[in-house]
């Protein structure tokens, strides 16, 4: 494991100097958010104390800039994605939004009874309700690919499920509840062999793996800034360019117009037409900032450390007593969920918590696959490049710590 | 174990979390509800037996952390016989307990009896909603919403 490297990234991210009660942070709940780097907080801090001032509205210099600042970040983001070109990239409030926005369309455009709408077992609740929503409005009908016992997706089962019916397929690039990471670029051809379109829910791929939207295929690929290091409050919506263009306007008002009378309006083209009223200016300029920062960690050593964090963790935590992990794919990123015998996720997050190790303790918003996996909740901690062997060192006395007293 | 930790997690409490007493689903009731906290999966069904304004039998069942099911052990225990007037006093007097910064006055600590227990969750706000689930439903159950299943989110 590459330790000096990682402590020297650790260093970037002021909180993880908290010390609380004589213990230091082990920050392991980095699938729920990421902390920041001191980059995002001073830029943020920059821009309002320096630079700020409204996009695309003023004449003056503030505004002017505010306006350079943003379109930069645009920019960033459509290279981080490599995108084919800037105006794909449509920036949003997140994940769940940039999911809505694709759903709501998708659903007025593209579906009418008889249709069918293909997602998986393993999806996030913000990829699975807005899908429904989309379906009762339409008449379509929603189809789930299940997943095997490891927390694989049944591929089998998708090839079945996918038909001429199938409109839209919406998976997710990694499970957050299990860490699975699923064949994106074979899922994409074959939903289009079938005349589907595909997006991508990446709120948990990013930080961890470079994403490429031309390799993978996909036609939507939604992220949040938060998972990335960057602010709250920002996300990102790629979409083909001839795809948006189609796509109606999700939310309507300032920005998003070419002209307005009282009679009626003509709508801005993408990316503007999804982006009305004023936006999250500042935390979008700190998007960037955290992007590039990412760029310079670079996407080899996180590949490799939190690979290491990955397999040290599995293997401690699989030698205790009474321990169960779920989700256990080939494939997976730096996600260990498991459940202790007898002992009720959220006495083991409270018992950790007491130990100075943050965890999730939940359903992680994905009930059907707590349901799958016969359990109401699981442990789960999540890593993150600036985490070390320490951390798993701690997490692993703290479970063992919760079974003594807890059982 | 940290002194907090300790508050929360006392003997009595593990030991009715191992051992729930009233565990299980009676064959009848009178009153019944549902409390579920969401967010954590909390899940019970609180069973009630009352004749002649008195909690002839409780029973609870379902599952969730240590400190949502030893209460609703704890709650069973202390009802059961009780008059519906004295089991509602008990009630209001363990919310308090739970959600009120001063400390309890001494009718309701002698009210509360060995439920005093709970009174270190007050310390981890997020766990409130876990130890009052079962009295949230207790309190359903005799409103009659049997229907309207509660949650303490």
């Amino acid at each position: 494991m590459n330790e000096s490297l990682a402590r020297k990234f650790r260093a970037d991210f002021p909180v993880l100097s908290l010390v609380k009660e004589g213990k230091s942070l082990v920050y392991l709940d980095n699938a729920a958010t990421t902390q920041k780097p001191r980059v995002v907080a001073d830029r943020l801090y920059r821009f309002y104390t320096e630079e700020y001032g409204t996009i695309h509205r003023g004449v003056y210099f503030l505004s002017q800039q505010a306006t350079q600042f943003y379109d930069e970040s645009r920019a960033i983001v459509s290279r981080f994605l490599n995108a084919a070109k800037l105006e794909e990239i449509v920036l949003t409030r997140g994940t769940t939004e940039s999911i809505n926005l694709v759903a709501s369309g998708v659903s007025k455009l593209w579906l009418s009874v008889g249709d069918e709408v293909l997602i998986t077992a393993m999806e996030h609740h913000a990829n699975i309700v807005p899908w429904q929503q989309a379906c009762l409005a339409s008449g379509a009908t929603l189809k789930v690919v299940p997943i095997t016992l490891t927390g694989e997706l049944d591929m089998d089962a998708f090839r079945r499920l996918l038909t001429t019916k199938t409109k839209f397929v919406s998976v997710v690039h990694v499970s957050n509840a299990l860490g699975t990471v699923n064949p994106i670029a074979d899922i994409v051809q074959m939903a289009h062999g079938v005349g589907a379109k595909v997006l991508v829910d990446g709120a948990q791929a990013v930080s961890h793996m470079p994403v490429d939207v031309q390799a993978l295929g996909c036609d939507f690929y939604a992220f949040s800034s938060h998972k990335l290091f960057g602010p709250t409050g920002a996300g990102v919506l790629y979409g083909r360019y001839s795809l948006l263009e189609q796509l109606p306007p999700y939310q309507t008002g300032g920005d998003m117009i070419e002209t307005v009378t009282f009679e009626s309006t003509t709508f801005a083209k993408p990316p503007a037409r999804f982006e009305a009223g004023t936006p999250a200016i500042a935390e979008v300029i700190g998007l960037g900032a955290a992007i590039n920062y990412v760029n310079s960690v670079g996407f080899e050593f996180i590949a490799q450390h939190e690979a290491d964090l990955l397999q040290c963790a599995t293997e401690q935590i699989s030698r205790l007593n009474g321990i169960r992990l779920i989700g256990t794919a080939q494939n997976k990123a730096s996600v260990l969920s498991f459940v202790l015998d007898g002992i009720h996720p959220h006495d083991v997050g409270t018992v950790l918590d007491e130990c100075g190790v943050a965890i999730r303790a939940g359903h992680h918003c994905a009930q059907p696959i707590m349901a799958f996996f016969g359990v109401p909740a699981t442990n789960r901690a999540s890593f993150s490049f600036y985490n070390v062997s320490d951390d798993v060192d701690r997490l692993v006395d703290a479970v063992k710590y919760c079974q003594q007293v807890m059982g | 174990m940290s002194a907090r930790l300790e508050q929360l997690y006392q003997e009595t409490i593990l030991d009715h979390n191992r051992n729930p007493r009233f565990f299980g689903e009676p064959a009848a009731c009178t009153h019944k509800a549902h409390g579920k906290n969401p967010l954590c999966g909390d899940d019970y069904w609180v069973y009630l037996d009352v004749r002649d304004g008195v909690i002839e039998g409780v029973q609870f069942n379902g599952s969730g952390c240590a400190i949502s099911k030893s209460s609703a052990s704890m709650m069973s225990e202390a009802i059961k016989g009780k008059r519906l007037e004295d089991v509602i006093a008990k009630k209001d007097a363990f919310l308090t307990l739970l959600t009120q910064d001063e400390p309890v006055s001494d009718s309701e600590k002698s009210l509360l009896g060995k439920l005093i227990v709970f009174e270190g969750v007050k310390k981890y706000p997020v766990r409130v909603k876990c130890a009052a689930l079962s009295w949230r439903a207790l309190e359903a159950a005799l409103l009659g919403d049997e229907a309207q299943a509660i949650s303490t989110e």
